[in-house]
């Protein structure tokens, strides 16, 4: 395919990524955001009041943060994996796999979905958030690079999710049992200084606290861990799953016979 | 030459053993009209997959219009449109807007998409539906969707696997004018079927296939002359109570009261005509008991599954 014929295929599949998202809003746009609300008021403005002050700031500011990333992790994540298992599912994959769309093109398309819809919702929860707290971003470049990033990420990893799955029980045993924990033990309500040191040594290995740490730095200038490390660290995990992934599609793990 | 599509020694053996494919070739020239048949299992379906990416193949080679699958993949994919058995679209997406999706796979730019999109839409009689979601369509509007989308990018061959099962005949028909149309402007058409009928109507050549094997591969002019006999159906003037004696012929009543005769290939009908007026009998209609491939058809498939059972007692 020439590279205008790539470009036109993958809008076509971003495209039609969001055109479904869209088409299902109360089903993908509006659950987070009543949410991440609820959250707001009940840990920010209710719990939070009695709390005080965490790591410098009052704390609704200190979780905001944490709480936008939340939403973009499981949300770019369960794009791709609902998107491209129901396509699976239907067989509406055979679409694609008989035309001439090259698979970097296939699993690009569906990340660049996942991350319209992660992106999308992290700036209605941080439109939400504004107001409950005001939010002066402290380094713009950190705070854009990480939630793209991570974002990415989940994205790849929903997709891998779904090349595995062969019922629709396996596309939410991840998010469930995986992301969900890691996410609320990723530092998103609280500053792992708090923690005792063995469980300050159990949470660093975890690496959704690097991401939720550096969009904080971003946008507060305080984290638990180092930003170029956390940053990096999100890198050469896109890396993986990116290679792993194509390696799914090129075998047609699940969906070629 | 180049073939539309070309074929050798592709075999396909599955995760548990199967063997779908037993080493099969297979040409299709360009601006032909192929019909593959074989029973349920043959490896028919697992061919076409393997032709449209859909299955990975175990060995062999297969060129579409001279690209090889193995080394130019895209291009032999941008000359082949593809009609599945199964329904397999997004049923929640509307008609025009998962034909223009197809388009935009194939690398073409929205404007040239939609144009094709509603050409295509119109020609098969779903423009009025462009805008309902594909699950609200018949059966059959559901085939010509998907016909539709196979033909967006403009294909020099198209397949079509069991394209118009459990579609009436009058819709049958029409898809059958659409098809040879296609072919008369130059698409090469590959199809399989259940209703051989379908084949006899419309292609220029047929190969059987079986267990994984290529029974015949001819014209169809070819394989009907090996039809040795022929079941010819008579409604008589006058009810019979047994089947009557006549010379030369096998005949039987059939449950309606009607007779059923077998007339062997190089006699002429004259010869029964003369054998039931000498029975005294009058006949008022006459019509084919089954379409003469068909007979064909089942004479090789119970042939080569007898030479199944006996290979492996």
């Amino acid at each position: 395919m020439s590279p205008s014929a790539i470009l036109v295929a993958f809008n076509t599949i971003l495209v039609r990524e969001i055109r479904r998202f869209t088409r299902i809003w109360a089903q993908t746009l509006l659950p987070p955001a009543v949410t991440m609300t609820l959250y707001f008021i009940i840990f920010g403005n209710l719990i939070g009041s009695r709390i005080g002050e965490m790591g410098g700031f009052d704390y609704m500011a200190y979780i905001v943060p944490g709480l936008i990333m939340m939403a973009v992790i499981t949300n770019s994540y369960s794009n791709v994996v609902s998107s491209f298992f129901s396509m699976k599912f239907q067989r509406s994959i055979e679409e694609l796999l008989v035309s001439p769309v090259p698979n970097w093109v296939i699993l690009t398309g569906y990340v660049a979905g996942g991350m319209a819809r992660g992106l999308s919702i992290g700036v209605i929860v941080t439109m939400l958030s504004l107001a409950f707290t005001q939010l002066e971003i402290h380094h713009v470049a950190v705070t854009m690079l990480t939630v793209v990033l991570t974002s990415a990420l989940f994205a790849l990893g929903g997709f891998i999710n779904a090349m595995l799955a062969t019922k629709f029980d396996d596309i939410s045993i991840v998010p469930t049992f995986v992301l969900t924990p890691l996410t609320y033990l990723g530092g998103v309500f609280y500053s792992i200084q708090l923690l005792p040191e063995f469980w300050q040594a159990v949470s660093m290995v975890n690496p959704i606290l690097y991401m939720v740490n550096a969009f904080r730095y971003g946008i507060l200038g305080v984290s638990d861990v180092n930003v170029v490390f956390a940053l990096s660290m999100i890198l050469v995990f896109i890396a993986i799953l990116f290679t792993v992934a194509l390696q799914m599609l090129k075998r047609g793990k699940g969906i070629r016979h | 030459m180049t073939y539309a599509l070309e074929i050798e020694g592709l075999t396909k053996t599955y995760g548990d053993g199967f063997e779908a494919l037993k080493g099969i070739d297979l040409r299709v020239e360009q601006g032909d009209f192929f019909a593959l048949l074989g029973p349920n299992g043959a490896g028919k379906s697992t061919t076409l997959g393997i032709v449209s990416s859909l299955v990975n193949k175990s060995a062999g080679k297969v060129k579409v219009f001279g690209h090889d699958i193995d080394t130019d993949l895209a291009a032999a994919k941008l000359g082949l449109g593809v009609v599945p058995q199964e329904f397999n679209f997004n049923q929640f997406e509307k008609v025009f807007d998962i034909v223009t999706t197809q388009a935009g796979y194939y690398g073409l730019p929205l404007r040239r998409a939609r144009r094709s999109t509603e050409k295509y839409l119109k020609e098969l009689g779903l423009w009025d539906k462009r805008d309902t979601p594909a699950r609200m369509l018949s059966g059959g509007m559901k085939r010509r969707l998907m016909i539709a989308r196979a033909l967006v990018h403009e294909p020099g061959l198209l397949i079509l696997d069991e394209p118009t099962a459990g579609v009436d005949i009058e819709l049958r028909r029409s898809m059958w004018a659409f098809l040879e149309e296609m072919n008369r402007q130059g698409t090469t058409i590959i199809l399989t079927t259940h209703y051989l009928e379908e084949a006899e109507a419309l292609c220029r050549n047929i190969a059987i296939i079986d267990h994984g094997s290529i029974l015949q591969n001819t014209s169809k002019r070819d394989l009907l002359k090996q039809l040795h006999r022929e079941t010819f159906i008579m409604d008589l003037k006058a009810p019979l109570e047994g089947a009557p004696e006549l010379a030369g012929f096998e005949a039987r009543l059939a449950d309606d009261g009607a007779l059923e005769v077998e007339v062997e290939k190089g006699r002429s009908l004259n010869e029964v005509f003369d054998a039931l007026k000498a029975q005294g009998l009058e006949v008022m209609s006459m019509r084919t008991k089954s379409n003469r491939l068909e007979e064909l058809f089942l004479t090789m498939v119970q042939d080569n599954a007898r030479e199944q059972q006996e290979s492996t007692q």
